[in-house]
C-alpha cells in the first residue's frame, strides 16, 4: 500500500508545484487536476486495503473525477474571458489585486 | 553718693540710647537731654570728690562678680580712689563745656543730633574707664573710647581726609593695645587676677619676677603709647584734626590722650617695681615731647600747632611718671606722680580752651592756616583774651596753673641732668610756639583782608565754655601751690606722701625760660625785628625735617603701608581668580551639561520618534511582497506555513526524526531561497505578455 | 515480489506518471505539457486497474482523457498564441515553491511511513465491480448523485453563460 500512497503524494507534490509556479493559467488547471487525480489515486488504494467489502472509495472517486470536470469546465471559460478582456493570460500581469 | 557713682558713667549712656532711638529728629532736645545728662554726672562728680576729700583720698571699691574663666574672677566694679575723683571732675567738667559749645560750634550742621549721641557715647567710655578696678574693665572702656574716637574724628566723613584721619586713629592705637593685650595676658597669669588691687599685692609680695614685672610694665604701656601719641605711635593725632573743633577739644586734648597717662599713673605700681620699665617709659616721654615741641615750631595750621603741643605735653606728663617710677625703684623720692598727675589736670583745661578758642577763630574766617589770618584781637575779644591766657599758662607764667604743674615736672627731672637739660629746652620750645601762634593770629596786620573782614566774635553758647575753661586755666593749678599744707600732693600721691620743699631757684629758672620763648617769638612775629624767613632760610635743612614731621607718615608708609597693600592686592587677585574661576566654572559646566542633555534630547528623544517610524516604515517595507496581489504567491505563502504547522506539530509527537532540525532547515531555506529569487528576480522587469500579444 | 511488493508493472505505470506529470509542470509549450498530460491521465487510468477499480479507469479514460483535455486542448487553442510562447513557464516562485514542495513530499512520505500503512496487505473487493457500483449509486449514494446532476448543470449553464460573445 505504501507505493500507492507515496505515488499519490509525489503526483501531489507535482501538482502543487505546478499549481504555484506556472505562469499560464491552464497550466495551472492543469496542474489542478493532477492534485486531482492524486487524491483519486489515494481513494482507490484506501478502498482496496483498509475497506472490507465495499467500493466506497471507488465511488467517491467517481464524484470526484465528475466535479473536477465540471470545474475544469467552468475555469476554462473563465480563462475565456480573461484572454478577451486582457489580451494576455499570464499571471504575472493579472495582478490587479496588488496594492 | 560714692556707692552709686556707677551712675556717672550710666546716665551719659542713657542719653546715647535716648537721643539714638528717640530724639534724632529734634535737635533742642537731643542738645539739651545730652547736656543735662552730663551735667547731673558733673554735679555728681563733685559730691563724690568731695566724699573722697573727706576720707582723704582711701580708696572706696564696689565690684559686682559676673563669671570665673580658667580660674581668672571676671568683674565689673568701682575703684574711686583720689586720681579716679580728679579725673571724674576734669572728664565731666571739660565734656560739659564742650557739649555746651558745641551747641553754637555744630548749629548748621546736618547731623547735629548725631555728634551729640557720639559725643554722649564717648563720655560713657572715659568715665567708665576712669571708673574701672580691674584690667578687664579698664581694657573693655579702653577700646570703647578708641571707636568713640574713630567715630567722632571721622563724623565729616564726606571729607576723604577725614574718613582716613578715622581709620589712622584707630589703628595706629589697635597697634598700642596688641601690646596692651599682651600685658593683659601677662598680669592674667602672673598674677592669677585682673583686679589692680589683687595685681598689686602680688607684686608687693615679690612673687613676680622683676624680669617678668618688667616686660609687663612695657607691654601695659604700649596701650598707653597708643592712646596718648607716644612716639613712634603719635602719628595719627594731627590727622585727627580732621575732626570737628570740639572734638578735637573733648578727646584729643583733655580726656582720652589723658587716658594713657592714666593708666600709667593706677599701674605705677608694677612700674615701681621695675627701673628699667619706667626709663623706658620716661625716655620715650622725652623723646615724644621734644620732637612734637620741634615741629609745632613751623606749622601753619592752627590745630596742627595745638595737636603737637598735645602731644608734646602727654610727653611731658610720660616723663614725669616714668621718671618717678625709676627714682622709686632705686629708693629715692621724686615729685613725678604728683607732677604727672597735676600736669593732667591742668593740661585738659588750658588745652581744651585752647582748642575751643581756635574753633572760634576759625568758625570766624573760615580757614586754619595762621597765615592767613593776623589783627583778631580787636574783632574778637573773648576769644582772644581766653586764648591768650591759656597760652600764658601753658607756657608756664606765674601765677597760672601752667606754672604749677610744669614746675612741679622740671622739679622731677632734677636728678636727671639730661631729662633736665632737655626738659627746659621744651618748655623754651613751647612757650615760644604757642606765641607764635597768638602774635600772627591776633595781633599785626591782618594778612588777608577779606577774612579780617568778616571775623566777627563767636555767639555765647560758644563764648561761655571759654571763660569757664579760662578760669580754670587760672585757678585751677593752685591746688598744687607748694605752700600749702594740705595741697594737690597730699591728697593725690604714690606711696607715702612726699612733701618736697618749695625750690625757689627752679621756679626763678623755669620763668626766665618761658619768658624768653615768649620774648624771642615777640621780637620775630610781632616786632618783626628778626626775620622769620631768613631764619628758615639760614636753616633750611632743619626747617624741612621740622616742616615735614620727621618724614615719621613717609617712612610708615614706606615700610608698612606699601607691602601691606601689595600683599592685600595679591590676595585680592588670587581670591577673585578662584571666585571667578569657580563661578565661570560652574557657568561653563553648566552650559556643557545642557549641551549634553540637548544632545541627548536630540538624538535620543528624536530618534525614539524618528526610530518607531522609520521602523514601521521598514517593516512596511520588508512586508509589501505579501501584498503582491498575485494569487500564486499567496497559495505559495499557505503552503509554507502549513508546512511549518506540520513541522512544528510533528516535533511533539516522538516520532523519532529530528523534527526541529528539519524545521530549521526548512524555515532557513525558504528564506534563503526567497532571498535569492528576489535578487534573481530583481534585475529582471516584470515580463510583459502584454507586449507580446500586440 | 507480488506478495509483499507492488509488481513490475507498477513501477513503469508510476515512472510514466511521474515523468509525465514533471514535464506538465514545467513545459513551456502549453500544447505539450497538454499532451503529457494526457499520457499521465492514462497511466493513472492503468494504476485503477491494478487497483481493481475497474469501472473508474474507464470512467477516466472517458471523462478526463476524452473529454476534459479536449476541452483543456481547445482552451489553449483559442487563448493562446502558440509561436510565441517561448518564455519560460516557471514564475519568480519556482526556487521556493521547489523547496517547499520538496519538504512537504518528504513529510508526507515520512509520515505515511510510520503510520501502520505496512500493516495492510490486501482486502476483499465485491467481485463484479459496475454493478456493485450501480448499486451503491442507487441506494446509499442516492443523494450525491442527484446533487451531482445539479450541479454539472450548473457547470454547463456557468459556462455557456460565461463564454459567450458580449452582444454590446
Amino acid at each position: 500500500m505504501f507505493y500507492y500512497l507515496g505515488l499519490a503524494a509525489v503526483l501531489f507534490s507535482i501538482g502543487l508545484f505546478g499549481v504555484i509556479t506556472r505562469r499560464n493559467v491552464i497550466g495551472i488547471l492543469m496542474s489542478l487536476e493532477l492534485m486531482f487525480n492524486a487524491a483519486n489515486i489515494n481513494f482507490v488504494t484506501f478502498n482496496k486495503f483498509i475497506l472490507n467489502d465495499g467500493l466506497t472509495g471507488q465511488l467517491f472517486a467517481i464524484f470526484i473525477v465528475v466535479v473536477a470536470a465540471a470545474e475544469a469546465t467552468v475555469g476554462l471559460a473563465i480563462v475565456l474571458l480573461l484572454y478577451r478582456n486582457w489580451r494576455g493570460i499570464n499571471t504575472d500581469n493579472v495582478s490587479i489585486m496588488k496594492w | 553718693m560714692t556707692e552709686n557713682a556707677y551712675l556717672i558713667p550710666l546716665l551719659p549712656l542713657f542719653a546715647f540710647v535716648m537721643i539714638v532711638f528717640f530724639m534724632r529728629w529734634n535737635e533742642k532736645l537731643s542738645s539739651g537731654f545730652a547736656i543735662s545728662m552730663i551735667l547731673i554726672s558733673w554735679v555728681m562728680s563733685l559730691v563724690i570728690l568731695i566724699e573722697t576729700l573727706g576720707r582723704h583720698g582711701e580708696p572706696y571699691e564696689a565690684y559686682f562678680y559676673i563669671t570665673s574663666f580658667a580660674g581668672i574672677n571676671l568683674e565689673i566694679g568701682l575703684l574711686i580712689d583720689s586720681l579716679t575723683a580728679i579725673m571724674l571732675m576734669v572728664v565731666t567738667t571739660v565734656g560739659a563745656c564742650v557739649e555746651i559749645y558745641s551747641i553754637g560750634y555744630m548749629k548748621d550742621d546736618p547731623r547735629f543730633s548725631r555728634f551729640f549721641s557720639y559725643l554722649s557715647l564717648f563720655l560713657f567710655s572715659m568715665l567708665g574707664l576712669v571708673l574701672a578696678n580691674n584690667f578687664f574693665m579698664i581694657f573693655i572702656f579702653w577700646e570703647l573710647v578708641g571707636l568713640t574716637s574713630y567715630l567722632l574724628i571721622g563724623f565729616w566723613f564726606e571729607k576723604k581726609t577725614a574718613a582716613d584721619a578715622g581709620k589712622k586713629a584707630f589703628i595706629t592705637t589697635r597697634i598700642g593695645d596688641l601690646g596692651f593685650i599682651v600685658g593683659l595676658l601677662m598680669v592674667a597669669v602672673y598674677a592669677g587676677t585682673f583686679n589692680f588691687g589683687g595685681v598689686f599685692d602680688k607684686v608687693a609680695a615679690g612673687v613676680i619676677p622683676v624680669g617678668v614685672l618688667t616686660a609687663m610694665g612695657i607691654f601695659l604701656f604700649c596701650g598707653a603709647v597708643g592712646k596718648s601719641a607716644q612716639f613712634p605711635l603719635h602719628v595719627w593725632l594731627p590727622d585727627a584734626m580732621e575732626g570737628p573743633t570740639p572734638v578735637s577739644a573733648l578727646i584729643h586734648a583733655a580726656t582720652m590722650v589723658a587716658a594713657g597717662v592714666y593708666l600709667v599713673a593706677r599701674i605705677m605700681n608694677i612700674f615701681v617695681g621695675s627701673a628699667e620699665a619706667s626709663m623706658v617709659v620716661a625716655v620715650i616721654g622725652l623723646i615724644t615731647s621734644f620732637m612734637a615741641a620741634s615741629i609745632g615750631l613751623v606749622q601753619n595750621d592752627i590745630k596742627r600747632i595745638l595737636a603737637y603741643s598735645t602731644v608734646s605735653q602727654l610727653g611731658y606728663m610720660i616723663m614725669a611718671l616714668g621718671l618717678y617710677g625709676f627714682d622709686t625703684a632705686s629708693g629715692q623720692h621724686s615729685a613725678g606722680y604728683v607732677a604727672g598727675t597735676l600736669h593732667l589736670m591742668t593740661h585738659a583745661f588750658f588745652k581744651g580752651l585752647l582748642f575751643l578758642g581756635a574753633g572760634s577763630v576759625i568758625h570766624a574766617v573760615h580757614t586754619n592756616d595762621i597765615q592767613e589770618m593776623g589783627g583778631l584781637a580787636p574783632k574778637m575779644k573773648i576769644t582772644s583774651i581766653t586764648f591768650m591766657i591759656a597760652s600764658l599758662s601753658i607756657a608756664g607764667i606765674f601765677p597760672l596753673s601752667g606754672f604749677w604743674s610744669k614746675d612741679e615736672i622740671i622739679a622731677a627731672t632734677l636728678h636727671h641732668p639730661v631729662f633736665l637739660i632737655f626738659t627746659l629746652l621744651i618748655a623754651f620750645m613751647t612757650a615760644f610756639y604757642m606765641w607764635r601762634l597768638c602774635f600772627l593770629t591776633f595781633f599785626g596786620k591782618p594778612r588777608d583782608q577779606h577774612r579780617y573782614d568778616h571775623a566777627h566774635e563767636s555767639p555765647r553758647s560758644m563764648t561761655w565754655p571759654l571763660i569757664v575753661l579760662g578760669f580754670l586755666s587760672i585757678f585751677a593749678g593752685w591746688v598744687a601751690i607748694p605752700w600749702l599744707p594740705h595741697g594737690f600732693s597730699s591728697f593725690v600721691f604714690h606711696g607715702e606722701i612726699h612733701h618736697a620743699s618749695p625750690n625757689i631757684v627752679l621756679m626763678l629758672i623755669s620763668t626766665v625760660v618761658a619768658v624768653s620763648g615768649i620774648v624771642l617769638a615777640y621780637f620775630i612775629y610781632y616786632k618783626e625785628k628778626i626775620s622769620a624767613d631768613k631764619l628758615a632760610e639760614s636753616f633750611r635743612p632743619i626747617y624741612k625735617l621740622l616742616y615735614n614731621k620727621y618724614y615719621f607718615d613717609e617712612i610708615y608708609h614706606l615700610l608698612l603701608l606699601n607691602p601691606l597693600m601689595k600683599f592685600a592686592n595679591f590676595m585680592w587677585s588670587f581670591d577673585a581668580g578662584v571666585i571667578d574661576g569657580a563661578v565661570n566654572g560652574t557657568a561653563w559646566l553648566t552650559v556643557m551639561w545642557s549641551n549634553v542633555k540637548l544632545w541627548f534630547d536630540v538624538w535620543i528623544v528624536d530618534g525614539a520618534v524618528n526610530g518607531s517610524g522609520w521602523l514601521v516604515r521598514q517593516g512596511a517595507r520588508m512586508l509589501r511582497f505579501l501584498q503582491s496581489g498575485s494569487m500564486q504567491f499567496y497559495a505559495l505563502f499557505i503552503l509554507i506555513i502549513v508546512v511549518l504547522v506540520a513541522l512544528i506539530k510533528l516535533e511533539f509527537i516522538r516520532i523519532d526524526i529530528h523534527w526541529p532540525v528539519i524545521t530549521v532547515v526548512f524555515v532557513v531555506g525558504v528564506i534563503l531561497l526567497g532571498v535569492l529569487s528576489k535578487l534573481a528576480t530583481g534585475s529582471e522587469d516584470a515580463p510583459s505578455s502584454v507586449k507580446q500579444e500586440e | 515480489m507480488i506478495e509483499s511488493g507492488v509488481s513490475v508493472i507498477f513501477w513503469i505505470l508510476a515512472f510514466v506518471i511521474i515523468v509525465s506529470a514533471l514535464l506538465v509542470v514545467t513545459l513551456k509549450n502549453i500544447f505539450h505539457s497538454a499532451l503529457f498530460l494526457i499520457l499521465c491521465l492514462f497511466s493513472i487510468a492503468g494504476i485503477y486497474i491494478m487497483l481493481h477499480a475497474e469501472f473508474l479507469a474507464a470512467a477516466q479514460v472517458l471523462i478526463y482523457v476524452g473529454a476534459v483535455s479536449i476541452l483543456i486542448i481547445f482552451a489553449i487553442m483559442l487563448t493562446s498564441n502558440l509561436a510565441s510562447e517561448r518564455i519560460v513557464q516557471t514564475n519568480k516562485n519556482a526556487l521556493v515553491a521547489f523547496f517547499v514542495c520538496l519538504m512537504f513530499l518528504v513529510t508526507t512520505i515520512v509520515l505515511i511511513n510510520k503510520t501502520g500503512v505496512w500493516n495492510y496487505t490486501g482486502g476483499v473487493l465485491p467481485d463484479d465491480n459496475i454493478m456493485t457500483i450501480g448499486k451503491l449509486l442507487m441506494t446509499q449514494f442516492m443523494l450525491p448523485f442527484e446533487v451531482v446532476s445539479v450541479l454539472m448543470l450548473a457547470a454547463m449553464i456557468g459556462a455557456i453563460v460565461l463564454a459567450r460573445e458580449d452582444k454590446a
